[in-house]
């Protein structure tokens, strides 16, 4: 079973599971009642998810003058944090859909989560447009539906309608690849509960047998969502692009923007990926299925699209000195020099440097170092949002416009509310469905488990002992493969 | 649950290879198989088993293609007849502002089609329950059943002893 791998490949999979094994692995999280630690951040989380309620509800009320924007800056930290939250998600589905069309066996472990942590952090990120409308109970008026007023209807030119569709469809399209994926493990769970949770998982497992037919159609269905999730994702945080790029502010409008934000999105949500990832192999003891190798290849991810980044800012620089147009140098001479150039440079410094350590295979296997950088990163990616809108804003054609903002503790809050939903609803997924893909892991068993690819590596160490032991006493080489098969 | 008024007899496998080898010489005897399930997708059970190639793209992009439709004309009749508006100057008919929203629309109705045709032919559902033929087929075993009426009781049984099923059982559905 195991001669098609290469010896070089790492086990997916570590302890020498059985199915059977996998199965009471991963549907334990939802069979045991939540311990202490889980309580105590669950109760935190929704403390802050309060609070957040709370800032919101306060801004509905008073209007959004309560966040201290102004007529320069109009964009402050709501819209930051919505380009941020946007971009998290984006690991989700690059893990999910373009790692399934290249057939990378490592997304098993991680995909489930990471789709779960794509869902809350597109609700997050939706909340912020919704609430920096103003009146939020004329938001049904972003959609084009046959009304009283004329009909009248939107402005399908321009870019916030675009936002409106991208990110319904991809809130949608995400739900539905991660419940599809999730009613195979449904019915796992379905098998083995008794009483009111055999009702519960009946009805979320759709009736589902395991029937070869209904698995042929799943994974036809779960290549073509893939395939359409791939240019889906890559449109959405074109689309949130071009929300700066089509206007005419100088340092938003280039067209690098497309490709640096996609790169970006998914940069800060594989660091948000590790930092979740983390804690979750540690506090459900799932360090077999979410291996070092699983860490490691994700900080090769955090390494390309972090450099990705910082070849933008280069190009974003030498591009306003090029093009000898003084408004732009402007802009990017007051991003680094101006007001706020603590945001630029702590961007510069945890986007750019600091991910370079991770050409360092030693700090690529070190659980500390991922976890503080991607922490890092987090902060850096949400300073780069920053630094793109207030900054600018900050500085615009007339000196005597030229303003300053400080956010208010009601912006505070509804950004640090932000995290109490999702952790909220990440710790209760955590709890009602398995946190890795359980019929998914089952699949690569045969090829990734460590007991399946333990011949194949000592073998392979074996033949590559014996020929440095001929290269050393100036031996010729005698291949003698078959014996070695043999032998195992 | 519904119920089919069939009488099943099926048997359970350990591995995927042991199913593999147990469906090949099931058609080579010319057995009629009832159905094969597993706890996660075979891949080699398709052609063996004789099941053609899924045509869930097809309708997948017969809905992309509503979408497109849908939002490209939609689009276009709403800027050009129903209520023109000049927007900074641009034509009515502006067909590059147009791509992004036709793009998102093609996505979503491919998937989400797909998705709700994927459930009605399978017979799935929320809360939608159809027979388990045993509790362990979603965990680690693999499972080959016969219809009572297409393949008799004994031939199955010594089709299951040659073939080495763990576990032989009768169920009503």
């Amino acid at each position: 079973m195991s001669a098609t791998v290469s010896p070089l490949r790492e086990p997916l999979i570590d302890g020498s599971k059985s199915y059977h094994d996998i199965t009471v692995d991963l549907v334990r999280s939802t069979e045991e009642s939540p311990g202490k630690l889980w309580w105590t951040c669950f109760l935190i989380s929704i403390h802050v998810l309060l609070f957040g309620i709370f800032c919101i509800l306060w801004t509905i009320w008073h209007g959004i003058g309560v966040w201290d924007l102004n007529r320069t800056i109009g964009w402050g930290w709501d819209i930051t944090n919505f380009v941020w939250w946007i971009g998290i998600g984006h690991a989700g589905t690059l893990i999910s859909a373009i790692l399934l069309l290249f057939r990378q066996k490592w997304r098993t472990g991680v995909n489930r989560a990471a789709e779960a942590m794509t869902i809350f952090a597109v609700m997050c990120a939706g909340l912020f447009p919704v609430i920096h409308m103003g009146r939020v109970w004329l938001a049904i008026f972003i959609f084009p539906y046959p009304n009283t007023r004329g009909s009248l209807w939107p402005n399908f030119n321009s870019p916030l309608l675009w936002d409106v569709f991208a990110i319904s469809t991809y809130l949608t399209v995400s739900v539905l690849f991660w419940y599809t994926g999730l009613v195979p493990d449904f019915a796992t769970i379905r098998d083995r509960a008794t009483g009111i949770r055999k009702r519960v998982y009946t009805f979320l497992s759709f009736g589902w047998t395991g029937s070869a037919k209904h698995w042929q159609r799943w994974e036809a269905l779960s290549l073509v969502l893939a395939g359409l999730a791939t240019p889906l994702v890559l449109s959405v945080h074109t689309i949130v692009s071009f929300d700066f790029a089509t206007s005419v502010i100088p340092g938003w409008h280039t067209t690098i923007f497309p490709p640096y934000f996609v790169a970006g999105a998914v940069f800060s949500g594989f660091a948000m990926v590790q930092t979740l990832m983390l804690i979750t192999r540690k506090v459900l003891k799932l360090q077999e299925y979410i291996t070092i190798g699983h860490i490691e290849s994700m900080n090769k991810v955090i390494l390309v699209t972090g450099t990705i980044v910082g070849v933008a800012y280069l190009t974003e620089l030498f591009i306003a000195w090029y093009s000898g147009y003084i408004y732009e140098q402007f802009a990017f001479f007051n991003r680094a020099f101006g007001p706020y150039y603590w945001s630029y440079f702590g961007m510069m410094f945890c986007n750019v440097v600091s991910p370079q350590v991770f050409w360092s295979k030693k700090i690529r296997r070190s659980l500390w170092w991922t976890f503080f950088m991607s922490i890092f990163i987090n902060i850096g990616m949400w300073f780069e949002r920053f630094v793109i809108i207030a900054t600018t804003l900050a500085r615009d054609y007339l000196p005597s416009s030229w303003s300053y903002y400080v956010p208010t503790w009601v912006e505070i809050g509804i950004f640090v509310g932000t995290f109490g939903l999702f952790f909220t609803l990440f710790l209760l997924f955590t709890r009602v469905a398995p946190v890795v893909a359980i019929a998914e892991v089952k699949s690569i068993l045969k090829s990734a488990g460590d007991q399946y690819l333990r011949p194949n590596t000592e073998h392979h160490e074996q033949v590559m002992g014996d020929y440095k032991d001929a290269v050393e006493h100036g031996k010729e080489y005698v291949t003698d493969h078959h014996a070695h098969a043999e032998h195992h | 649950m519904r119920e089919l008024g069939k009488e099943i007899i099926f048997g359970l496998y350990d591995d995927e290879q042991d199913l593999l080898s147990a469906v090949s010489s099931a058609t080579h005897d010319h057995m009629d198989i009832y159905d094969v399930y597993s706890p996660f997708p075979v891949h080699g059970l398709d052609p063996i088993l004789g099941l053609e190639e899924s045509r869930l793209h097809i309708a997948g992009f017969i809905y992309g293609a509503l979408g497109t439709l849908t939002a490209f004309l939609g689009m276009t009749w709403i800027f050009t007849k129903d209520w023109p508006i000049i927007f900074g100057g641009k034509p009515y008919w502006s067909v590059p502002a147009f791509i992004p929203i036709t793009f998102e629309l093609t996505v979503l109705f491919a998937a989400v089609g797909m998705t709700v045709t994927f459930y009605i032919i399978n017979g799935q559902g929320p809360g939608v329950q159809n027979p388990i033929l045993h509790d362990r087929i979603s965990d680690d075993k693999f499972c080959i059943a016969f219809d009572t009426h297409s393949v008799e009781e004994g031939s199955a049984k010594s089709f299951f002893e040659k073939t080495g099923a763990t576990l032989v059982e009768k169920k009503n559905i």
